[in-house]
């Protein structure tokens, strides 16, 4: 596509260029995966239970939904609110870093440790107790996502100048203001990077925690579908997960944009 | 030509505006004690234009963030009008080498910062922030954020922002250091210009010896390890300065004799 995009003007090529135009690039991709992924499928004549079609699997979906949907609310659920914990967690912790020597030195260790540890490892015991409620998805969710939210708010917290923290003091900004109106908005871009990544890791960690141990959400019914040999209806949750995860990502980046306008306004064609 | 060693006596100390007297200042670094300045005694006049001229490594910088107040002195006592220099001292306007703009702020809103921090009458500072804008040739560009803007302009925008609360003393740390030779020479002007207009006392650290002689009413030799004062030159061409003068045989003799102080103290070597 991008060949077409950089090919010479021909008149027909442009025609394709405004084709290919008025849907977005990603898009596309999706677009050619599903075709591929359907011809190769009744081609082979591969059997539903070994990989079912996009066809089967859109069945699937218009005739489980009412149990699809619902389980799906659920995983959103965890994985929102247990992100939601982790930056509550997460940025506080990275402030006391920054500005605390003891803090970074005895708790950065501690933190780095939390992360070598396999989640899946320190599940069952979570499940001993917590139970199979929503408190152990939520534990799990926040120990996967708080580490790039701390690693991320730290770095951009101690990204602010040598020379803008002298500027701040130069004008008589007390710590506080230093914090505010310096520190804080420099580290922005860097904290939502960690966000971002955050995001990604909730939506695992809901998973992870509910193949462990849960009765309802798309993990629970993975398992469930699996335990039945049920393919096309793993591919459908398989799915939901997968969108679940690209709408919270895009959610964020939406944000992003709302709270950091100047890093997306381009370079006017302006020179002194 | 009048040139005389650097005075040891404080004889004018009673009509000068800065007085530093006997100032030491050694850094503990990895290697032991580092002295990056060694018995500094300097007064400066009020409304004079002094620079201290030296290479890098002679401490220069250092001299101006001690009468800033941003770092303490080791030994020694720095008074700037009748206040003695313990702390930072908000009467300063400074510039850094690096414009430090707030990347989250548009031009107006960085020059603003200074106003906000200071919790003055926001309304007045505004007009005076766009007035200042205007003398350096930025109307236009008030609302553009700093990626927006070249070089150039950027480093305009952070002296407006270091002149907006009307101090009686700028520090400039070799503001148009990372400038082309072409805007830098603007901006020389621009600051002379913005000097004789606002009657301030201006401190500029600078390497470059032809912009030293271009600015200045004085320019103090220092040399390296430890950083002393070599020479103090009075620089005797008339205001207001032009680009021309730069090739009259007076400047082309300061510049002769300044090459040949730091000849003799070994920074220019010329065999080869």
């Amino acid at each position: 596509m991008s060949i077409a995009a950089e090919t010479p003007v021909v008149p027909k090529v442009n025609l394709l260029n405004r084709l290919l135009a008025m849907v977005p690039p990603a898009l596309w991709s999706v677009i050619v995966l599903v075709v591929v992924w359907e011809l190769a499928v009744k081609v082979a004549e591969i059997p539903n239970y070994v990989l079912p079609a996009p066809s089967a699997i859109l069945v699937e979906f218009g005739a489980y939904w009412h149990r699809l949907l619902p389980n799906a609310m659920v995983t959103a659920g965890e994985v929102v609110f247990g992100f939601l914990c982790a930056v509550l967690i997460g940025v506080p912790l990275s402030v006391f870093i920054t500005y605390s020597r003891f803090m970074e030195r005895s708790i950065y260790p501690l933190i780095v440790a939390s992360q070598t540890v396999p989640k899946v490892a320190i599940a069952p015991l979570l499940l001993t107790w917590f139970g199979y409620g929503l408190a152990p998805k939520i534990v799990i969710v926040v120990l996967l996502s708080f580490f790039p939210i701390v690693i991320n708010s730290v770095m951009g917290l101690k990204s602010a100048s040598r020379e803008m923290i002298y500027l701040a003091r130069s004008m008589g900004a007390s710590g506080w203001q230093q914090f505010w109106k310096f520190r804080l908005p420099q580290a922005l871009p860097s904290m939502f990077a960690g966000f971002k990544l955050a995001t990604v890791l909730s939506v695992i960690g809901a998973i992870v925690a509910e193949f462990i141990g849960a009765d309802k959400g798309l993990g629970y019914l993975i398992l469930v579908a699996g335990s039945s040999f049920n393919i096309t209806r793993q591919f459908a949750a398989i799915i939901l997960i997968t969108i679940i995860g690209i709408v919270f990502f895009m959610v964020i980046e939406r944000l992003e944009r709302v709270v950091i306008p100047w890093r997306h306004r381009g370079p006017s064609e302006t020179d002194a | 030509m009048n040139v005389m060693p650097a005075p040891r006596a404080m004889n004018s100390a009673a009509e000068s505006y800065i007085s530093i007297s006997g100032v030491s200042k050694t850094f503990n670094g990895r290697q032991g004690e580092v002295h990056a300045l060694k018995d500094i005694n300097l007064n400066i006049k009020p409304g004079e234009f002094v620079s201290v001229l030296g290479p890098s490594g002679c401490g220069k910088s250092t001299l101006m963030m001690l009468v800033s107040g941003l770092l303490p002195v080791s030994t020694g006592r720095i008074m700037v009008g009748k206040k003695h220099i313990d702390s930072p001292n908000a009467d300063a306007g400074i510039v850094f080498q690096q414009d430090v703009l707030l990347e989250w702020r548009t031009a107006l809103q960085n020059v603003m910062m200074q106003a906000e921090i200071r919790k003055g009458d926001l309304k007045q500072a505004k007009e005076r922030a766009l007035q200042l804008l205007k003398m350096v040739s930025l109307q236009g560009f008030e609302n553009s954020y700093p990626k927006e803007l070249s070089g150039g302009m950027r480093q305009r925008v952070s002296i407006c922002r270091a002149l907006l609360h009307h101090p009686p003393l700028m520090l400039m740390d070799e503001p148009f250091g990372a400038l082309d030779a072409m805007t830098r020479d603007q901006l020389q002007i621009d600051l002379l210009r913005l000097c004789s207009d606002n009657d301030m006392t201006v401190l500029f650290i600078t390497h470059s010896i032809s912009e030293a002689i271009f600015l200045s009413d004085r320019v103090v030799v220092m040399s390296p390890r430890p950083g002393r004062i070599e020479r103090i030159i009075d620089i005797d061409l008339p205001r207001p300065r032009r680009l021309a003068m730069r090739e009259d045989t007076r400047f082309i003799e300061y510049t002769r004799e300044l090459t040949q102080i730091f000849k003799g103290l070994g920074v220019f070597r010329e065999e080869y």
